[in-house]
């Protein structure tokens, strides 16, 4: 594998972001939506609630803030592939002596850098919230929940499985809209497992919660590979694979 | 056209339809055969039942501009996909930039050469250099912004660079992305109808580009339908519909579909035309449309028009003009295009 060429996907994919509006607001507007309401409940409670419902409500919370590493890269991961093929871009693209490998980490790195950023970040600002303008009571259960240390491992296992998803979708299909808004459905079940313990139906213990980071990471590295078998020259260009290359298991000339 | 007949010709042909135009090694630059970048034997792509390229042999040498025609659906893109490694043949084989076309030498093909699709594909969010920023780190060249330089010069478009891409005009759009594909001084240019949906100006400063290109001695395999543009810019042409139909350069295509012929224009219809031509040594035959112009099938034009000339003016004929008949590409074009639709209807 070329680092240059997966520098060069990197810096190309970054510049287009910063100049896309759309995805630009996606990535301002999601975020806001997910930490203003959780931010805003918290604000408003008293120190006489019961530590059961405070515990609740703070599994709730970041619970929403889980939503940002998953949505924001689905958006942008939806749009990697497909959204190149719509532009005209992907032909050309494909015409150099890239391999499927760089491309795929090139963009999925680009994806990762700014959905990182904005899901630690707003993570930082919640908990900057909560430490200023929070009851201490509040603030206390906040800073002493488990969830609280489970948050930063669990966001980039999130955002690399959003990712994987995302790119997977955006090789499979014709429309950017489609592919993004199966890209958000792909992305949600890790989600559900953990809503699943924040509700208390799974028992969430440190065990769990070690396992589930375990398979999430294994599931994240083997997504490369597994994308990478997915990504074919020729059915990305004419849009089916030919069955003789479907019978010799070959990929298109990487 | 090419007035000087002296790029690129000594490599054998075999068109599919049998029509072979032998290797003529007197016809290169130094007077040797030219060094061949594109070895292509019966190659074929089938996508499902339907056919889209059979059996298509040719040779192309370094440093030759290569027209590759056909009409709509003939298969020209394909065989681009294919001979860049986009697509992989159902069967036959290929040596392209002198690596044999092979799944595992995808890489090191796509780095010697290079394509401008009919679309030139550029990020329209970004400018003209750091498009070409982008396309350089992707072939991983040294001293890129050197490249770059170079690239847009020699496209005219140095003045643009900083330019996004997305406020050009289709015109320049079509120059940015030939700077792109001359970035790594290509092996094999591939350019598949390069003026598709140009304004006229603007497809006359593609055409000044691509016989830069040639004066530069980058060999060029250019896919229209246009067939003017390719009787202007290229050495050779082949004629593609599914299959190899014929290839060659314009003037001998001419001759082997086309007998030698005159054109009589005369101000009346001559009395007896059937005899006066009848009479005259040479003329094998002649038709009119409208008895006031006349086209003879000659064995030599030459050595006929002088004996055509005095025999025209002694049977008083008022005539306007005598001269050679000139096919056009246009009419080999029909003629084979003519013949498939023929065949296919019958």
């Amino acid at each position: 594998m070329s680092r240059t060429r997966i520098a060069a996907v990197i810096g190309k994919e970054l510049r287009e972001f910063r100049r896309n509006r759309l995805l630009v607001g996606s990535m301002v507007v999601y975020p806001a939506l997910f930490t203003a309401l959780p931010i805003a409940t918290f604000f408003a409670r008293e120190p006489s609630v019961a530590s059961a419902s405070l515990s609740n409500h703070i599994g709730l919370s970041l619970l929403y803030m889980l939503l940002i590493p998953l949505v924001v890269p689905a958006t942008i991961a939806g749009f990697a592939i497909v959204g190149e093929r719509e532009a005209g871009t992907l032909e050309p693209f494909l015409t150099t002596p890239i391999r499927p490998e760089e491309i795929l980490i090139g963009k999925a790195t680009a994806i990762a850098m700014p959905a990182l950023a904005i899901a630690y970040g707003v993570y930082g600002l919640f908990l900057l919230a909560v430490e200023l303008f929070a009851h201490s009571f509040v603030a206390s259960a906040v800073f002493h929940s488990n969830q609280v240390l489970a948050q930063p491992v669990f966001i980039p296992l999130l955002t690399a499985w959003s990712i994987w998803v995302g790119i997977a979708i955006s090789t499979r299909v014709g429309d950017v809209r489609v592919a993004q808004q199966l890209t958000v459905l792909g992305s949600l079940p890790p989600l559900a497992i953990t809503s699943l313990m924040t509700f208390g139906i799974i028992k969430p213990t440190l065990t769990l919660a070690v396992i589930l980071a375990a398979v999430l990471l294994a599931v994240d590295l083997a997504g490369w590979r597994i994308v990478t078998t997915m990504f074919n020259r020729e059915r990305l260009i004419i849009g089916t694979t030919p069955r003789h290359t479907r019978r010799q298991k070959a990929t298109n000339p990487h | 056209m090419n007035p000087t007949g002296n790029r690129g010709e000594g490599v054998a042909e075999t068109p599919s339809d049998g029509r072979s135009e032998p290797a003529d090694p007197g016809l290169t630059a130094a007077g040797s055969t030219a060094k061949a970048v594109l070895v292509v034997e019966r190659l074929s792509k089938q996508f499902g039942d339907r056919v889209a390229v059979s059996d298509v042999s040719f040779t192309l040498a370094a440093g030759e501009v290569f027209g590759f025609l056909g009409p709509n659906g003939a298969g020209k893109t394909t065989t681009v996909r294919l001979l860049g490694t986009l697509i992989a043949p159902t069967s036959g084989s290929a040596v392209v930039a002198g690596i044999p076309l092979e799944p595992e030498n995808g890489v090191e093909i796509r780095q010697r050469i290079s394509i401008m699709p009919e679309n030139p594909g550029l990020y329209l969010r970004l400018t003209v250099s750091e498009n070409l920023r982008f396309f350089a780190g992707l072939y991983s060249l040294q001293q890129p912004q050197q490249r770059i330089s170079r690239a847009l010069e020699a496209v005219n478009l140095s003045d643009r660079a900083n330019d996004l891409c997305g406020s050009l005009s289709k015109g320049l759009r079509q120059r940015a992305g030939l700077a792109r594909a001359l970035l790594n001084d290509p092996a094999i240019l591939f350019l598949d109808e390069p003026t598709s949906g140009l304004d006229p100006a603007a497809t006359r400063e593609v055409h000044e580009l691509i016989d830069n290109l040639r004066d530069r001695g980058v060999t060029v395999f250019l896919t229209t339908h246009r067939l003017d543009e390719a009787e202007r810019l290229c050495d050779r042409v082949a004629i593609l519909n599914t299959t190899l139909r014929t290839i060659g350069r314009p003037s001998d295509l001419r001759a082997q579909l086309f007998a030698a012929s005159l054109l009589v224009r005369t101000k009346h219809p001559l009395a007896h035309p059937e005899e006066l031509f009848a009479a005259i040594t040479g003329v094998q035959g002649w038709q009119s449309d409208d008895l006031r112009t006349y086209t003879l099938a000659v064995t030599d034009p030459e050595a006929v028009a002088p004996e055509l000339t005095r025999a025209l003016v002694a049977a008083g004929a008022d005539v306007l003009s005598i001269g050679e008949g000139r096919h056009s590409l246009e009419d080999v074009y029909l003629e084979l295009v003519d013949e498939d639709v023929e065949a296919s209807t019958r």
